[in-house]
């Protein structure tokens, strides 16, 4: 049972909405079934959040090593938490003047925009902005001319890299128009475009294919792995 | 008739009268052409008369946006005409009438110009039905609804119906336009049960999705399947292990969507896997998840591969748990958790984006074996560059199929073969089919097909 459920919802839920590419007509069930599943997801949540609170309570409790950022954590959280559901505004919104915080609650200054502006926002672009150190450093070790395939990966890496910036269009302006294509920034229009996305559109087929044959297998419940066990 | 001049110089007069008439004649021959383009060069000015009986109707097995239009050309369609206009605008919206629509709602916008001579269009985006707010109706407009079907909340959305008139022009070819002609009523597309324009895929999906229970089937018959070796799927136990010999953990990180996204349903198959390994070597595996469905989901299939692999009591429900929903938030941790705990192998199995070179980057640096697999064809290069193994696309949504080693589930994978020589031989038809439509240009039935194969089935 605690499988055949879940197996029918899912099966019911997949060809509603399979059904509903094809037919117009019920393109409606297609949006319910995704709205039931935003509901579900939503109702998940509590299960996540409850989660967090529990794993980082108890390493506060045992203090834990590491416990102080366990504290800073439910701090953020609980404090995001209360300023979102509070919703509290900058100036009383004109349906209830007679309320000071009323107001819009993302509008510039309140306290919502607050931690994104000056806490979501730089932390995360900090995080991101990591990613150039890691691109240096994986392209150091990947561009390593070992052999053959190596070597021609290093070549087209070069050129590409090389293509894109000012100085790659600099260092063959001289060319002739006759030999314009082996230009080092037309080049690279040209890798880009041809082998790039003949290599991409064949990867891309594969993971059409890959996705069609494991949404059936899912649907058909061939594959039920995801489900867990079934005992009660 | 004596006027007085012909008795005394009778021959002079008969000859003054020849003349006059002569004069008179020439004068006729020549104001009369240019009477003629006189009178033409008005009409031209006046523009090409307009087309007459302009109907609008549904057009057939479509989702309710598009409306065919028909209309008898002008008659002046052989010889001033040189294009008509198309403009179609919205004049009813459920209740509300065109006057009380306002005047950008309402306004005549461009949809093509067609060649004389063309007596029917399809004019796309002209949805049958819509929604307004009940905050944006005005008074007037909130009146004109049944009461009944208002929402309780200015937010909430009406659906409605919209209607459309449609006009065409008749344009010469000096610029001079035709008097208008406009359908007679508002006009409302309605949705079909069957949109023909995806009849090419709903064949493919019959015989893919045939070919696929076909060989299921074939399968559960007892025939024998046979499937490469797939490297990175091989190494999961060899993963695994190392992570053991070393007295270490291993991180199983399921992508950063929810499970409504079939790489993360994939990823839990090998999680599976990873997680029955562990058990059977009694290695630590850790899942911090993205979503709360996915924590949900990864503790149900860990503990199902703890039950099956015989140690129901080594799992542990608190190694897989919730982190938070924010991509670097989420990430931020990760790269914290792996640098204090360094994990002797880190598997990344769902679908990533961003974080996937920051979180193999720095798998790298800790010297964990990696095994990484995606169907984000952008985040490939980066799992290739920086992990040990990595399962490219199909590889990854074959692996529950390989993992298992069942009968039915292999059969899947021979299904999907015959999917690619579907595509394969999709890709030869069209390609030779566009070349040859390039080749022979006037050759209608390849250019017709040619542009069918651009418009409809590469859009």
């Amino acid at each position: 049972m605690k499988r055949t459920i879940p197996l029918l919802i899912t099966a019911i839920g997949g060809f509603v909405l399979v059904f509903a590419y094809f037919s117009p007509y019920t393109e409606d069930w297609g949006e319910k079934t995704m709205i039931w599943f935003d509901v579900i997801a939503a109702i998940a949540f509590v299960l996540g959040g409850g989660n967090l609170l529990k794993i980082h309570l108890k390493k506060t409790s045992d203090q834990a090593e590491g416990w102080g950022y366990s504290v800073i954590t439910l701090l953020a959280f609980g404090i995001t938490l209360l300023v979102g559901l509070l919703k509290i505004g900058v100036n009383p919104s004109p349906q209830f003047p007679h309320f000071a915080w009323s107001g819009e609650y993302r509008e510039n200054g309140s306290p919502f925009w607050w931690l994104y502006e000056f806490a979501f926002k730089p932390l995360t672009a900090t995080m991101f902005s990591m990613l150039a150190f890691y691109i240096a450093s994986a392209a150091f070790r990947a561009f390593r001319a070992k052999n053959l395939e190596a070597i021609l990966l290093l070549g087209t890496a070069f050129i590409i890299l090389l293509g894109r910036t000012f100085a790659g269009v600099w260092l063959t302006d001289w060319m002739p128009e006759a030999l314009s294509g082996l230009k080092i920034d037309n080049l690279t229009v040209y890798i880009m475009k041809v082998f790039v996305t003949t290599g991409n559109r064949a990867i891309m087929i594969g993971i059409a294919l890959g996705i069609a044959s494991m949404s059936l297998k899912v649907l058909l419940g061939v594959d039920r792995s995801y489900l867990g066990s079934g005992q009660e | 008739m004596n006027n007085g001049l012909d008795a005394p110089y009778p021959t002079l007069t008969r000859l003054t009268q020849l003349s006059f008439r002569l004069s008179r004649a020439i004068m006729c021959l020549a104001v009369l052409p240019a009477i003629a383009c006189l009178a033409a060069s008005v009409a031209m000015a006046q523009g090409p008369a307009p087309v007459t009986n302009l109907q609008s109707a549904d057009h057939p097995w479509d989702g309710g946006d598009n409306a065919d239009l028909t209309w008898e050309v002008s008659a002046d369609d052989a010889t001033l005409v040189e294009s008509y206009f198309i403009y179609k605008a919205m004049m009813q919206k459920g209740p509300i009438p065109a006057d009380l629509l306002t005047e950008s709602e309402r306004k005549y916008a461009l949809v093509d110009v067609v060649p004389a001579g063309t007596t029917e269009y399809t004019v796309g985006s002209v949805p049958g039905s819509g929604y307004v707010r009940l905050k944006d109706l005005s008074d007037e407009q909130r009146a004109l609804f049944d009461p009944n079907d208002l929402p309780d909340k200015p937010h909430k959305k009406i659906t409605v119906e919209l209607g459309y008139l449609f006009k065409i022009v008749a344009v010469g070819s000096d610029g001079s336009q035709s008097v208008e002609t406009i359908t007679a009523a508002p006009y409302s597309p309605t949705r079909q049960w069957f949109d023909a324009k995806r009849m090419y895929l709903l064949i493919i999906t019959i015989i893919f999705g045939g070919s696929v229970v076909f060989f299921i089937q074939h399968a559960r018959a007892g025939k024998d399947l046979k499937i490469r070796k797939i490297g990175g799927l091989a190494a999961v136990d060899e993963a695994v292990g190392r992570a053991t010999e070393m007295g270490r953990s291993c991180m199983f990180i399921p992508g950063i969507l929810d499970m409504n996204d079939i790489q993360t349903i994939a990823g839990m198959t090998v999680l599976s896997r990873v997680a029955k390994t562990a058990a059977e070597y009694d290695a630590k595996v850790e899942v911090p998840t993205c979503r709360s469905l996915v924590m949900t989901s990864a503790r149900e299939t860990v503990q199902a591969a703890y039950l099956s692999a015989g140690r129901p009591d080594a799992y542990n429900a608190d190694f897989i748990y919730y982190v938070t929903d924010e991509q670097f938030g989420y990430v931020a941790y990760l790269q914290g958790n792996m640098v204090r705990e360094k994990p002797a192998a880190c598997f990344y199995m769902g679908a990533f984006y961003a974080e996937s070179l920051i979180l193999a980057e720095t798998g790298n640096s800790i010297g964990a074996i990696q095994i990484a697999g995606t169907a984000m064809p952008a985040q490939l290069p980066f799992f290739v560059a920086a992990c040990d193994y990595t399962l490219i696309g199909e590889e990854f949504f074959a692996a529950s199929a390989y993992l298992s080693g069942e009968p039915e589930q292999l059969g899947s994978l021979k299904g999907q073969d015959v999917g690619k020589i579907i595509v394969g031989i999709g890709i030869i038809v069209g390609v030779t089919i566009a070349t040859l439509a390039a080749w022979f240009v006037d050759t209608g039935f390849l250019t017709t097909w040619s542009e069918y194969i651009k418009g409809v089935i590469l859009t």
